[in-house]
């Protein structure tokens, strides 16, 4: 099960989303995914045995490591990603239960062309339109929580070339230098700037749910 | 055969899972699987490597780490995996048992035609039966399998919680010796996120063990208040006037609620004049 399985999972629910809802996922598999997989795993692979600190003392890397990295970006971009991804499948449910339930009447004698119930695309109507929203809602909110903890952790963004430590068993102060600092950073930003992109998408997506919703009455009323 | 492997076996048992089944099959594909093996592989990888001692002495450093860690996390994890989602092949084996009986019954009756043939292997079996009990028990050994690899894993690493440092004190270190471990932090946050999934996983078995003893319940108070419902026996003398009436009896008493959908599906299977009153 890896990225490629959320994939396939995911593409099913793609036919049923709107225009943006399908940009936003493009620009998630390959501008964040894909960068993850072929990129920044290959940046972050030798994080720890290439944190080198200034001094002979066993455990003092480890511990230093420890104490400026608790938790590795690339875990935290797979956490993120894997969480934001996953409100779709309740829009996937809301679909699979509608399909049931059309069957369900088809079995009862009305006359439905299953063929075209497996193909037709579900308008984004009545209880699916609030599931849908409720799934951007819910991909916002962890966005947003993900940047959040991502600043919490590491101030600023910018990945330093050199950190101060004293944790013990570290003697006194002890300078300790990061590996690939500057291609950190770049890959940082860019991860930064596409999550930015996702949640620009998801707010339109939002808004032009609910214009679509409020026009509806006001052309009926009309 | 890798996790995509499993995957693909396990998918087809999710057709014939109640709503909270498939549930928990996603939480368990996304959110244990997918999260074990993007990130948690990794997060472990350096766990030997990166396990220093403070001391010189050759071999300390193997037998320290050997000492605290007997089982790593993520094999432990990959283990409990396996035999948490492998109580639903039970389902699988007993589903293609119940459709490999109607196949039968359907040549038997003369309607062995691959489009009949084709509808058996895609409807979905309704949990009725000794169905309902097979799938019981494999939610009670899903339940199972959790709880007693969450106590193992309390025995092994009580607390959940990955320390720093760790003293150590085995054959060939001299006194006692400093150990550091790698990734502390990382790997305690990853411990709890496992933790927590799991034990999300446990109460969806839960609910699922309740709704399905409720759902039974409320069948057998229907049936009971109408009590004109037939028996396996009744489709027998039904059927049997014009084919052999030992085999499809025999099949019939095997299937019980199954049959009834069979029956409900392909009206032709009755003759004509015949009105099947419990069906």
């Amino acid at each position: 099960m890896d990225w490629g399985s959320l994939h396939a999972v995911l593409g099913g629910v793609n036919k049923h989303s709107t225009s943006i809802g399908k940009i936003w996922l493009t620009v998630l598999f390959i501008f964040r995914i894909m960068i993850l997989v072929v990129a920044a795993e290959r940046v972050w692979g030798d994080e720890q045995q290439d944190f080198v600190c200034n001094t002979l003392q066993p455990g003092c890397r480890n511990v230093c490591y420890d104490h400026f990295f608790p938790i590795s970006h690339i875990r935290l971009w797979a956490l993120q990603l894997i969480f934001v991804s996953t409100p779709a499948l309740l829009v996937a449910m809301h679909v699979a239960y509608r399909r049931h339930e059309k069957k369900r009447r088809f079995r009862n004698g009305e006359k439905i062309d299953i063929e075209e119930l497996k193909n037709e695309k579900m308008h984004i109507r009545g209880p699916l339109w609030w599931t849908y929203t409720s799934s951007i809602f819910f991909r916002l909110i962890f966005e947003a929580v993900f940047m959040y903890v991502f600043y919490y952790m590491y101030d600023g963004y910018q990945m330093p070339r050199l950190m101060k430590c004293s944790a013990w068993p570290c003697p006194n102060v002890v300078d300790c230098f990061v590996s690939r600092p500057t291609e950190k950073t770049t890959f940082t930003i860019f991860m930064l700037a596409v999550s930015g992109i996702c949640m620009v998408l998801n707010v339109a997506e939002l808004c032009y749910l609910v214009i679509k919703v409020c026009m509806k009455p006001s052309r009926k009323t009309t | 055969m890798n996790w995509a492997g499993l995957y693909t076996v396990l998918s087809g048992v999710n057709r014939h899972s109640t709503a909270i089944g498939r549930i928990w099959l996603s939480v368990i594909f996304i959110f244990r699987i997918m999260v074990l093996v993007v990130a948690a592989e990794s997060v472990w990888g350096d766990e030997k490597s990166a396990f220093t001692c403070n001391t010189q002495q050759p071999g300390c450093n193997s037998v320290c780490y050997d000492h605290f860690f007997p089982i790593s996390h993520i094999r432990l994890w990959a283990l409990q995996l396996i035999l948490v989602t492998t109580p639903a092949l039970l389902v699988a084996m007993h589903v293609a048992y119940q459709q490999h009986q109607e196949k039968k019954l359907l040549v038997l009756t003369g309607h062995g035609d691959p489009k009949h043939m084709e509808e058996v292997k895609k409807h979905k079996m309704r949990i009725s039966g000794s169905l309902w009990w097979t799938y019981v028990c494999s939610v009670v050994f899903r339940l199972l399998f959790e709880a007693v690899f969450m106590y193992i894993f309390y025995m092994l690493y009580p607390g959940y919680q990955m320390l720093r440092l760790v003293k150590c004190e085995a054959y060939p270190c001299p006194n006692i010796v400093d150990c550091f471990i790698s990734r502390p932090t990382e790997k305690t946050i990853f411990t709890v996120f496992m933790l927590v999934t799991s034990s999300i996983c446990i109460v969806l078995n839960m609910a699922e063990l309740v709704y399905l003893v409720v759902r039974a319940c409320a069948r057998r108070g229907q049936h009971n208040s109408n009590p004109s419902s037939g028996k396996s026996s009744f489709y027998g003398h039904k059927l049997s006037s014009e084919y052999k009436q030992n085999e499809i009896n025999q099949l019939l008493t095997d299937q019980d609620g199954s049959l009834k959908d069979m029956l409900r599906r392909n009206p032709g299977l009755q003759e004509k004049g015949d009105r099947c009153s419990a069906c």
